[in-house]
């Protein structure tokens, strides 16, 4: 928690959460969905959260705001908004903060706008009932926001429904709504996954410009390391409900500590490499987030996993520098790492191209 | 469904689910018996109680002619204005029933569907419970109870349309509740009562639109057979009752099969309309997802 006192020192987190556990009971047994996991988003500052589906990512994001389901959650660990404890509030009294402070926008905006509402009645909803605007004002406010946010004819746009938009449109009309209160804390949950891969830039750069423009906090969410890499100040890996690397952006590409993030980032196709070289990929299937494995969560998938990975969970390790920290026992560049790394490739398991990294 | 009247998008331009011919003609019919349901005692009709007895014709009834378009009754009655009249007390008991019906049983079945938990476990057991009675056993049990009158006779028939209107009802919900859209107004601060009218309502009012005629379709058959077996509304002109007066002893349906005729005429057509208007309702707001 050395780290945690550091940053406060300089800039009082905007949201942090200490030791989060969002646990679901299933008819499995508890779903561990996020397993104690502790950040700071300082004011301005993005993190990227990243990983594959069910490492908790979304969870997390949702739990922060305090939009779990009402029935079946295990709730545990702090979490604080400008200093303030708000993770054991009522939905009643997160009401004050759902949209004037914290917004959130979704992965599909198909489904995440009503179908049977006009675009223009949707943006002023909450302009209306948190503001307390007229509707001819909050109707006016809503076009300037579809303004905002690059959607051209924005005056017919507010009688349109959302079937008549295109996907890259509706996203942007899902950004108006999260932006309408003007948020301090922006929650962006995979917000570009169902979109067309040309319109995915347009997005992130739309968000990216809102935030600097509105010195808003951003929390994206994404399993897809190329999108977090322009966008973030700071990136946190989760891997079974555990953050397992958290690092600045450029740290976590350049100083890669846990294998999982390696693994992760040498998956990702690459320019320089040889035409039809085959794509490295991470064996074996997310954890069974019920029944965790007993020491490093990742252990069962890594390449170069050892006795002590099986049987002991790691702790948050820090590496050079105080801000980036990483669960593993053997990280990039230890020795053990290295003398396991010759045995692969001398067993031809690795991809010569791979360490680069 | 879009009112937009600015230059209509290509895809606005590609085929347009109609309505058609058919409904607007099952529209009109219903419009104009509700319309002669209301406003009976001032059009130009023949009194349906008052007794034409032409003692040219001999003993009534007597056949359709120029001045009884549809014939007369045993007692001299003018089945034609009898007829029309009968469209009061059953359209009234059928709207209101429907009505009582989707307001109880359309909130319960949103709410529970909503909120879930013991809400839902306690209605749906209700729901269960009022399906398990066969519905006219019930009705007739009820109403023999009963002062009947417009009122009460409408309530036990809107008490039976409970189950049905609320399973649709909550299914309806569960199916919008989990949408992101929810959880999307949920946090930009929307009180869960916000969320039902808002939100939730307008999606699940489309599916409940084309129960609504059907629904009332069936109460209307259910005031009939009711009245046929006289357990409806006790003083009044009920289609169901005409019906029963024109088929009471064997020879009657023979001899003048014009008073059991019309009002069964009468009754086809407005059930037949309200259930072909339902239908196509319901094909033409059945839009799949997709193309949302």
């Amino acid at each position: 928690m050395n780290q945690s006192d550091m940053v406060r020192s300089e800039h009082e987190p905007l949201v942090e959460t200490i030791d989060v556990k969002t646990h679901f009971k299933t008819a499995r047994g508890i779903a561990r969905a996020v397993d104690g996991v502790s950040i700071q988003i300082r004011r301005g500052q993005s993190l990227g959260v990243v990983g594959e589906s069910g490492s908790g990512k979304t969870v997390l994001s949702r739990s922060i705001m305090g939009l779990l389901p009402r029935n079946g959650v295990i709730r545990e660990g702090s979490v604080r908004y400008q200093g303030q404890e708000i993770g054991n509030r009522s939905d009643k009294e997160m009401q004050s903060i759902w949209g004037r402070e914290m917004a959130m926008i979704f992965q599909d905006p198909m489904t995440s706008l009503n179908p049977v509402m006009k675009v223009g009645k949707q943006i002023s909803e909450s302009l209306r009932k948190n503001l307390g605007m007229s509707s001819s004002e909050a109707l006016a406010v809503a076009e300037k926001l579809l303004h905002d946010v690059r959607i051209p004819e924005p005056a017919r746009r507010l009688n349109q429904y959302p079937h008549e938009l295109s996907g890259g449109m509706r996203q942007r009309v899902m950004i108006a709504i999260a932006m309408a209160c003007g948020p301090n804390m922006l929650f962006a949950d995979e917000p570009t996954t169902a979109l067309d891969v040309t319109v995915q830039a347009q997005i992130l750069e739309l968000l990216s410009e809102q935030k600097r423009d509105r010195n808003m906090s951003l929390l994206l969410v994404t399993h897809n390391l190329g999108v977090v890499a322009g966008y973030t100040d700071e990136i946190a890996v989760m891997y079974g409900g555990k953050v397992v690397e958290k690092a600045p952006t450029k740290t976590l590409f350049a100083n890669t500590k846990m294998p999982y993030t390696e693994a992760l980032l040498s998956s990702i196709p690459r320019l320089d490499q040889p035409s039809h070289s085959r794509l490295s990929t991470i064996p074996g299937r997310p954890p069974d987030i019920v029944h965790p494995p007993k020491g490093c969560r990742f252990a069962p998938r890594c390449a170069y996993v050892r006795d002590l990975c099986l049987n002991e969970e790691p702790e948050l390790q820090q590496a050079d520098s105080p801000d980036h920290t990483y669960r593993c026992f053997y990280p990039v560049g230890s020795p053990e790492y290295l003398e396991r790394r010759v045995e692969l490739t001398r067993k031809g398991e690795l991809v010569a191209s791979e360490g680069s990294n | 469904m879009s009112t937009t009247s600015v230059t209509p998008a290509p895809e606005d331009a590609i085929v347009r689910k109609k309505l058609g011919f058919g409904f607007w003609l099952c529209v009109i019919w219903v419009g104009l018996m509700a319309f002669i349901a209301i406003f009976a005692p001032v059009l130009p009709l023949k009194s349906p109680t008052a007794n034409f007895i032409n003692s040219a014709q001999g003993r009534p009834p007597y056949a359709p002619s120029w001045s009884h378009w549809f014939g007369t009754d045993k007692d001299a009655r003018d089945v034609f204005s009898r007829s029309l009249y009968g469209a009061r007390i059953s359209l009234t008991v059928g709207f209101t029933a429907i009505t009582a019906g989707f307001l109880i049983g359309g909130s319960l079945g949103v709410i529970s569907g909503y909120y879930k938990g013991w809400i839902d476990r306690i209605s749906s057991f209700g729901f269960i419970v009022l399906l398990s009675f066969p519905s006219l056993v019930l009705a007739i049990l009820l109403t023999s109870l009963i002062d009947r009158n417009l009122l009460t006779v409408s309530l036990v028939l809107g008490l039976l349309s409970i189950a049905p209107v609320g399973r649709l009802a909550r299914a309806a919900t569960l199916q919008y509740a989990d949408r992101e859209f929810v959880l999307a107004a949920r946090q930009i601060g929307a009180t869960n009562r916000r969320i039902i009218i808002k939100e939730i309502l307008p999606n699940v009012a489309i599916p409940m639109s084309s129960l609504a005629l059907l629904g009332m379709a069936v109460a209307v058959v259910a005031e009939g057979g009711l009245a046929f077996l006289g357990f409806s509304v006790q003083k009044g002109i009920t289609w169901g009752g005409l019906i029963q007066l024109g088929s009471d002893a064997s020879k009657t349906l023979q001899d003048a099969p014009w008073i059991a005729f019309f009002p069964i005429l009468m009754l086809f057509l407005t059930v037949l309309s309200l259930n072909f208007a339902g239908d196509r309702l319901r094909t033409f707001f059945d839009v799949k997802e997709t193309t949302l």
